[in-house]
């Protein structure tokens, strides 16, 4: 039996107010769920606070649901509130083992003059470096501990996965929001992000098509503690393209292929091209808004968290 | 009959040489050729001279970052100009203008159903790998699915006479800027032999451009404001942004000067928000907006995208469009052009190999000594490399380069360039040849494209460079174009302006050149009252303290120490340390309320107007910057320093002088002489106050008639007191004349008048400015008792006079600084920073 998971997310993005008005705010915000044959949004919506801001609704290159946010009235904070419910639906992983060799991806993706289907004109939108995943000789050399001659793709890229998971520890405190791809591989430290912008590089450099995908995982709580509002984050892992079976997703953070415990919100080159919230204000003080997260399976409670 | 001039040409026959071929002088150079066989080597000379004091005289600079000489280096213009016969010309005009219409498809095609990747005749890593790909911009349809409004190609001629093209220029084409200032220079040099061979002039495809824009600018009925975006005055091509500007008509902007309020672009002026309906960009696509292009850019509009995505603003060239801009690409154009236009390539690209290609890239690998190796994409740190130029072991390392990464490299065909003649200079009138490329313009017009008739031709600096750029101290040539029908005369100037066309004066000042020309006056005035009061303190100061004299020293030090050049409780110190506080106010930086710093605030705002200010203002900040630099290493003694301050003074009194004499009176120069007058006000009142406070404790009459005579100068108004009275500087007068003496330019009411003039004319569009403080406090001037102030009075009631005197003034500098805060509010409102960008997870 199919198993379908309903989830209720909260995303908000807070400036605080500072005392120094903002003059002019505009943003880009991927905060809506994407439709996905494994993932269907039955209602939601972004409000904003000041309730004065002009947001209209579309679709971007990648065919993710985006807002653009504008705010002329100057203000002093803003609340971004984006709510969704969504249903999850199990999907089978495929047969790592029947995968093609990776070399063969690698080598039927270079460039011939000769006509290509769809498909894989789609993922060679994945294949080049972006803003920020580099790709080079030493990734390349990262990847191949894993990438052995003549593996499967996706055992190649299940290695590739736990090899991270293994060997590079998770740290809130180690990276910011920009952290270079190879200053990642240096410190062996990081948060989601930076692993899969890592993986992401090491498979392209290897000549296999990746890409980022934004979204949520649905976390436990404590034992016996009860589910808390704003306790998440937003979330980040890789899809591999392998001819055979389209996007397979990995998940290096947890060392997990995604299920119906991540909600997708959309995919990109990497996280500059989804983002869920990019802008830019004009006026106030330097300030990095406040993040909160809550992602609550329907029939579940959160509950306020505790002041400190 | 061979030409005299032609004794000792350096044909080569190894190239194609542009005058001289197999058979002889080209027959379309026969008749210049004759010319300059008639005139008299010192005639060509006499022009060539002319040449270069055109170039000065108009400002032609091309900026170079690592030229010693600033940013600031004369254009390179050789004398005679490149000929090219009108049927020649027909068909490098139609092979352009074929190219363009085909990148220009290539271009919708990309940013759309990228049909030419799906029938793989073109590498998707030439787009997908590429940072000029702008993935927010694909799906976007231009107005009038015109990408490429304005589009250049770099022309390389090889010895068997073809053509060929080396590059494409997509993003945002420089050089026609200078195309046209060359025109103007050279056919002044020939003035004759230009309309005698009827060379097809270049102002129609500028009006094409114009027109195009207007029309095709989504303007709702409004007249269509197009503005010109440059990057600001430190890109390497600036000049010709602020040519092409005043050429075209369009306001020269900055990111900041623009902004988006519901998906509508505004320009931010000293009257509010302006609509803009079509920008002709100079700044890099990527650069253009920080909320969905690179976030690290603060010289875009954040928000165009969304303008652009509703159809409420043109841009030219499209966003997006710097991705043509490939060294990989004309190697595909050939199969490109067949499968989007059904037609061959007219005109052949140099041979290119991208290495990406397997086979390619064994073929590169093969042939690499006879080979130009290049970056794929622009931008990247690897320069063009001559295969010919290496050793074994350097080929050895480039090879290994390529194959680690062969996908960012391309191999092109070394052309053997095309010779031109150059003027030698020498007295001999000896023709040299230079090697020479040729750039070559198309614009789009509302019938299609046009093809500058003309371009820029570009000659290397030395005898066998075979790059050739102005970067690397190369030279440009005019290209004439020959016609064999009637020319057209028509000229920019001459185009017919209708009602709907008439410009409103201030209604384009943008808020930030405003707000510079208000400080540069500000500045400006400062700069004279610190280098004045510097330059009496420190000639006082060489009289020292123990002489008789020591009542105009002590004055001076109050009033310096008060403008914060020496320190407070300087009257106490050793004389040594006044020198030294001195010293550093005019020289260190670091001291803030100095004349260096101030002069450095004055050279920025200079720099932000440069396109308002004229030549000298420019020449004599760069003059006296260089001269400070070189006064800070050499100068040791007073007498040096006061030396520097004399020509410093003689400087800022120039450039007060060009305000009156050489700027159009519009609104910014009204903003700047307001700002001259507000300064002026503040530090007057505030040098008076202060020298009052001091005068009631100055001890003995002759010490008082010193620090009375030393004011007098500072204020630079000793002359105008001593033909007036005729007498010994004393209190009452010198004073009186210097507050209530409206037609002494050194007297507050004479800055209160101004204003009054000034402010008036702003009040009419723009309601109440309020000048109520500054009215009050100055009739509180006017009312007060001079009476008491009499010499002949009780010395009590003098000093108690003195005192409220004192007090009078500084609410005047308050009102003063009150108001030019209130401007500021007024028509600076709109200034910001650039925004800070957030991501936010």
């Amino acid at each position: 039996m199919t198993r379908r998971v309903p989830y209720t997310i909260i995303h908000e993005t807070e400036y605080a107010p500072c005392g120094v008005p903002v003059s002019l705010a505009q943003h880009l915000l991927h905060l809506i769920p994407r439709e996905l044959p494994w993932q269907t949004r039955e209602s939601g919506g972004i409000t904003i606070e000041p309730d004065l801001a002009r947001l209209s609704e579309g679709e971007d290159a990648f065919g993710n649901p985006v807002a653009w946010l504008s705010l002329d009235t100057p203000h002093d904070g803003l609340l971004v509130r984006a709510e969704s419910h969504v249903t999850v639906i199990g999907r089978p992983l495929p047969k790592a083992e029947d995968s093609p060799e990776w070399e063969s991806v690698r080598d039927s993706l270079r460039y011939r003059p000769e006509p290509r289907d769809a498909d894989t004109l789609d993922a060679l939108r994945y294949l080049y470096a972006s803003p920020r995943v580099p790709r080079d000789t030493q990734l390349a050399e990262f990847a191949q501990a894993a990438f052995k001659p003549g593996l499967p793709l996706l055992v190649a890229t299940r290695a590739l996965m736990e090899l991270i998971f293994k060997t590079f520890t998770f740290d809130a405190k180690a990276t910011e929001v920009s952290t270079p791809v190879h200053e990642v591989l240096k410190k062996k430290r990081g948060v989601c992000q930076d692993f899969a912008h890592l993986m992401i590089a090491a498979l392209r450099s290897v000549g296999v098509p990746a890409r980022y995908m934004s979204g949520y995982l649905l976390t436990d709580p404590p034992p016996g503690k009860p589910r808390l509002i704003g306790a998440d984050a937003s979330h980040a892992w890789v899809a591999v393209w392998c001819p055979e079976n389209g996007w397979v997703e990995y998940d290096p953070t947890n060392g997990i292929q995604p299920d119906v415990r991540h909600v997708t919100l959309g995919w990109g080159r990497d996280f500059q091209d989804v983002s869920p919230l990019r802008g830019v204000i004009l006026g106030g003080l330097a300030q990095v808004p406040e993040v909160r997260v809550t992602v609550i399976p329907d029939g579940e409670k959160a509950v306020p968290r505790p002041a400190a | 009959m061979p030409s005299s001039i032609l004794a000792h040409y350096p044909y080569r026959p190894d190239s194609y040489d542009e005058l001289f071929g197999e058979d002889g002088v080209r027959p379309h150079w026969q008749e210049f050729l004759d010319h300059i066989d008639e005139v008299s080597a010192d005639t060509l000379k006499a022009r060539s001279a002319q040449l270069s004091r055109g170039i000065q005289q108009n400002g032609v600079t091309y900026n170079v970052y690592a030229d010693p000489r600033g940013t600031d280096r004369p254009w390179s213009l050789d004398l005679l100009p490149l000929i090219l016969p009108a049927d020649e010309w027909r068909g490098i005009s139609a092979a352009i203008s074929q190219r363009v219409r085909l990148l220009n498809a290539l271009l919708a095609d990309l940013y759309g159903a990228q049909t030419t990747l799906a029938e793989g005749l073109l590498p998707p890593e030439l787009v997908h790998g590429h940072k000029g790909f702008l993935w927010p911009c694909k799906g976007i349809q231009p107005i009038g699915d015109t990408y490429l409004h304005l589009y250049a190609a770099d022309l390389a001629r090889s010895p068997d006479g073809q053509w060929w093209v080396i590059a494409d220029r997509t993003q945002s084409p420089s050089g026609a800027g200078y195309a046209l200032e060359n025109r103007l220079l050279v056919s002044r040099a020939f003035p004759d032999l230009f309309r005698d061979l009827q060379v097809q002039t270049l102002a129609g495809f500028f009006r094409g451009l114009q027109r195009s824009l207007g029309s095709q600018a989504p303007s709702d009925g409004e007249p269509p404001l197009t503005v010109l975006l440059t990057p600001g005055p430190f890109n390497e091509t600036y000049f010709e942004h602020v040519y092409l500007a005043r050429y075209l008509g369009f306001p020269l902007v900055e990111g900041q000067d623009l902004t988006v309020r519901n998906d509508t672009v505004y320009l931010k002026t000293v009257s509010g928000l302006k609509r803009v309906h079509a920008i002709l960009r100079r700044l890099d696509d990527d650069f253009c907006d920080p909320v969905e292009l690179r976030a690290d850019s603060a010289l875009g509009i954040p928000g165009l995208l969304s303008a652009v995505r509703a159809g409420r603003v043109l841009v030219a060239n499209a966003l997006g469009s710097g991705l043509l801009e490939s060294a990989a690409l004309p190697g595909f154009l050939p199969g490109i052009s067949r499968h989007l236009l059904g037609e061959e390539l007219a005109m052949p690209s140099v041979a290119t190999w991208w290495c990406g290609e397997e086979p390619a890239r064994a073929e590169v690998i093969k042939n690499i000594k006879d080979l130009v190796i290049k970056p794929t994409f622009p931008g990247g740190s690897s320069e063009v490399i001559f295969g010919d130029q290496l050793n074994d072991e350097q080929l050895d390392a480039l090879t290994r380069r390529i194959e680690a990464d062969p996908s960012a490299f391309v191999a092109q065909e070394l052309v053997k360039l095309s010779r031109a003649p150059a003027w030698s200079g020498g007295q001999r009138r000896k023709l040299m040849t230079r090697a020479m490329g040729l750039r070559v313009y198309a614009a789009i017009t509302p019938e299609g494209y046009s093809v500058l008739p003309g371009g820029l031709a570009r000659v290397a600096g030395v005898d066998n460079t075979r790059i050739l750029t102005m970067q690397k101290g190369g030279s440009s040539k005019d290209t004439w174009v020959l016609s064999d029908g009637p020319v057209s005369t028509f000229s920019l100037l001459q185009n017919t302006i209708r009602v709907d066309d008439l410009i409103d004066e201030t209604g384009t000042l943008s808020s930030r050149l405003a707000e510079n020309l208000f400080w540069f006056g500000r500045y400006g005035e400062r700069c004279d009252a610190v280098a004045r009061l510097a330059r009496l303190s420190l000639s006082r100061l060489s009289e020292g303290r123990r002489t008789e004299r020591a009542g105009a020293l002590s004055m001076m030090l109050e009033l310096a120490a008060g403008a914060g050049l020496v320190e407070k409780k300087v009257s106490t110190l050793p004389l040594a340390k006044a020198e030294l506080d001195l010293f550093r106010a005019v020289l260190d930086r670091r001291s803030d309320s100095g004349l260096a710093a101030n002069l450095q605030r004055l050279t920025w705002c200079a720099t932000q107007a440069r396109e308002h200010l004229s030549l000298d203002h420019w020449h004599a900040l760069k003059r006296l910057s260089a001269e400070l630099e070189s006064a800070r290493g050499r100068v040791s003694d007073v007498s040096a320093l006061l030396e520097f301050l004399d020509e410093a003074l003689t400087t800022f009194v120039s450039l007060s002088g060009f305000a009156m004499d050489n700027m159009t009176r519009d609104m910014g120069w009204r903003l700047h002489i307001v700002g001259r007058r507000i300064e002026r006000l503040d530090n007057l009142s505030g040098s008076l106050a202060r020298f009052l406070r001091r005068h009631v404790d100055i001890a003995g009459p002759l010490q008082r008639e010193l620090a009375v005579e030393a004011l007098l100068e500072l204020c630079d108004s000793i002359i105008t007191y001593r033909t007036r009275y005729r007498a010994q500087p004393e209190l009452l007068p010198a004073i009186h004349m210097l507050t209530m003496d409206g037609a002494n330019p050194h007297a507050l009411a004479f800055q209160v008048r101004m204003l009054t003039n000034y402010l008036r004319n702003f009040e009419v569009d723009g309601g109440d400015l309020g000048t109520d403080e500054l009215d009050a406090s100055f009739s509180a001037l006017q009312d007060f008792p001079w009476a008491n102030l009499e010499a002949a009075g009780p010395e009590s009631e003098r000093a108690e006079a003195t005192l409220e005197l004192a007090k009078r003034l500084d609410d005047l500098a308050r009102a003063g600084r009150t108001l030019s805060d209130r401007l500021a509010m007024r028509f600076f409102s709109h200034v910001g920073g650039a925004g800070q960008a957030t991501f936010a997870a």
